[in-house]
């Protein structure tokens, strides 16, 4: 591994995207509970170190495609609230038009191409996003995250290959949080480490602590950099832990109660947030106000798009097809 | 309809070249013209010879290995790394050597190539083609010469064109390529060497706009890929029996030219629509339907459908020879619809 190091200024900027994820996702699955909110929710509560250290070493620029579990991915690279929260009430100022919803996050302007519900597909389409820099020498990286499961299905092989053949400016972000669904990871899948299946492909793999936001940090610096300067793809392995179920509302009884408990006591959230104050990198005053804050943004963006109108009918066959420029 | 595309038709007749030589033409006329246009696929650079048929050779070679790149033996991959660069403005030619290939990039095709405009409430777009070559006569068997075009013509999203000749081959790959979303280009192995007039440079046949490749009285005879010369060659033999045949040739099945077929339809009041993919669930089913729910009180005849039988492609030359529909086959069906219905 190597000795790059978030600055004080980063820190607290990792800190700042790890508060507004796990606040929305507080947030979310209250709105769920409380029956404001209706639709399939795949909590990521447990995994924000990952997002929030990979996003603070990209730019609007970079490209992401994420997965269903993703919208942590696609809060800490930019989402604005209201246009996630009008999207995932299905109402007309989401940032799909409420045509997509919680699975189909799609924002542009903040690089956020793709989010798809198709385990492994967001990998092939990187791809493609890195090949277009490739090709306009514009130094943008395209980040793929994924989950452990993932890494078992085809489109992780023929993606992983490809990058490595083209030298495309990649990075595959596995978040392995142990739980494919509702398998856990030694019953799916053959190799103690994701990271090690990098190998295979001729590509540098680094398995690190994404619960850890200085070890992420460091590993997103140089996967970022390693893309940028032409020397192709790298996988990071960043193993984590997901503290729901597979879909928000199931039982998880297939989880190990006890490990459950144990990850959940060890939340690297609390964790960080004691070690900012404790390295004096931040006081608890200044923490505290960057959660205050989010909690009123987010109370805003919920109020906002709970006002917004649905979509009327006709929207069912617009965007199905564009016009001929 | 036709009249549009004969206008723009050059007084002078043009030289004769194949469907191969027509979408290779196509592509180099559109990557000279537009530097965002790309080729992707198996073999398709000049080192592996330009595609297993050629359908590619010389691009490499003028436009760079950057713009025209071989690929891994790995359809996800391609139909992916296509996808991704036409997110952001990119216009990828991907080939899918043969069109049962498609069948392992399905979930970049379907679930996300045809869906990503939509879900994204318009804000992203897929502006990609997918040449893709089929057809029996080849001796392929069952995994290499199968029509699969009523799977993506019944994906919301995509859109599906199918040329039977050289002319309308270049026409439609630059409409496809001009095109803001993903067109599947379907093209047949076996005539790939037939030669027909070429298409003027930078000719387009709009997606959606059926030709009348003969025009007739007594019965429309609707298809679209080699089957469209097929029921061209049964015009002859109509008119021996005394019975006028118009053959649209649709050329572009999703969209298909609802107004074209309606409007001889309605002049003949028979209908046999004539494919090569197998019959049950079939484009000939929909275009059957629509022209019934349509065209009802002045049908003289039950719309008929003349395919494959509801089997895989087969090898022994005897079997694959009976497989697809022949112009005699087309004769019989469409003799048998006037037949008693004068």
């Amino acid at each position: 591994m190597n000795n790059y190091r978030p600055d004080n200024q980063q820190q607290v900027e990792i800190f700042r995207r790890m508060a507004l994820l796990k606040a929305s996702d507080e947030r979310c699955r209250k709105l769920i509970t409380t029956g404001r909110l209706i639709m399939p929710y795949y909590s990521y509560r447990g995994q924000e170190v990952i997002p929030s250290a990979m996003s603070v070493n990209l730019t609007d620029d970079d490209y992401l495609c994420t997965i269903y579990r993703g919208i942590h991915d696609m809060l800490a690279k930019g989402l604005p609230l209201k246009d996630l929260y009008a999207e995932i009430a299905g109402r007309v100022d989401g940032a799909c038009k409420g045509k997509g919803g919680p699975m189909h996050l799609t924002y542009p302007a903040k690089g956020l191409m793709v989010t798809t519900g198709i385990v492994g597909s967001s990998m092939p389409i990187a791809n493609g996003l890195a090949w277009g820099s490739q090709l306009r020498n514009d130094g943008r990286v395209a980040v793929a995250t994924f989950g452990d499961a993932a890494s078992n299905i085809g489109a992780f092989h023929e993606s992983l290959n490809l990058a490595s053949v083209w030298k495309l400016p990649v990075i595959f972000l596995c978040q392995n949080n142990l739980w494919g669904e509702h398998t856990a990871y030694s019953k799916a899948t053959s190799c103690e480490r994701i990271a090690d299946r990098a190998q295979a492909y001729g590509m540098l793999g680094l398995h690190v602590d994404g619960n850890d936001p200085y070890e992420m940090y460091a590993a997103a610096r140089q996967a970022v950099e390693r893309a940028r300067a032409g020397e192709g793809p790298t996988l990071i392995e960043a193993i984590t832990y997901r503290f729901h179920g597979h879909v928000f509302g199931d039982a998880d009884k297939y989880m190990d109660q006890e490990v459950k408990k144990a990850a959940i006591a060890n939340d690297p959230y609390p964790r960080y947030r004691a070690k900012l104050i404790a390295d004096g990198v931040a006081t608890e005053a200044e923490l505290a106000a960057i959660e205050a804050g989010f909690e009123a943004q987010i109370d805003e963006a919920v109020e906002f798009a709970l006002s917004s109108p649905a979509p009327e009918a006709a929207e069912l066959t617009r965007d199905v097809y564009g016009e001929l420029a | 309809m036709s009249e549009v595309t004969s206008q723009t038709a050059p007084a002078q007749p043009m030289p004769k070249v194949t469907i191969l030589q027509a979408l290779n033409q196509a592509m180099a006329d559109a990557m000279q013209e537009d530097p965002n246009v790309l080729v992707l696929g198996e073999d398709v650079a000049d080192p592996e010879e330009g595609g297993v048929v050629g359908a590619t050779k010389g691009l490499s070679t003028r436009f760079g290995e950057h713009r025209v790149r071989s690929t891994p033996i790995s359809e996800q991959a391609i139909v992916g790394a296509a996808i991704g660069a036409s997110l952001i403005g990119f216009k990828p030619v991907a080939e899918i050597m043969l069109m049962n290939f498609t069948t392992v990039a399905m979930d970049m095709i379907v679930n996300h190539a045809a869906k990503l405009r939509f879900m994204s409430g318009g804000q992203t777009n897929v502006p990609i083609v997918i040449r893709t070559m089929t057809g029996s006569g080849m001796g392929t068997g069952g995994q290499h010469a199968d029509y699969l075009e009523a799977w993506f013509a019944h994906t919301a999203g995509m859109k599906v064109v199918a040329p039977a000749n050289a002319a309308d081959a270049y026409g439609l790959l630059r409409s496809a390529i001009d095109d803001p979303d993903p067109v599947l280009l379907i093209e047949n192995m076996p005539s790939y060497w037939t030669a027909s007039e070429a298409a003027p440079a930078g000719h387009r046949v709009r997606i959606g706009e059926a030709r009348i490749a003969a025009a007739g009285a007594d019965v429309t005879i609707v298809s679209y890929s080699r089957m469209a010369n097929e029921c061209l060659a049964a015009v002859q033999p109509l008119l021996d029996v005394g019975i006028s045949a118009e053959v649209i040739d649709l050329r572009s099945i999703q969209p298909w030219d609802q107004e074209a077929v309606c409007a001889s339809v309605a002049k003949t009041g028979r209908l046999l629509v004539v494919h090569e993919a197998v019959t049950p669930f079939g484009v000939g089913a929909e275009i059957a339907a629509v022209i019934s729910e349509r065209l009802f009180g002045k049908l003289k005849a039950p719309v008929a459908r003349l395919g494959a039988p509801f089997a895989p492609v087969p090898f022994a030359k005897s079997l694959e020879t009976a497989f697809a529909p022949s112009a005699d086959k087309i004769a019989a069906a469409a003799a048998s619809l006037v037949k008693g219905t004068r």
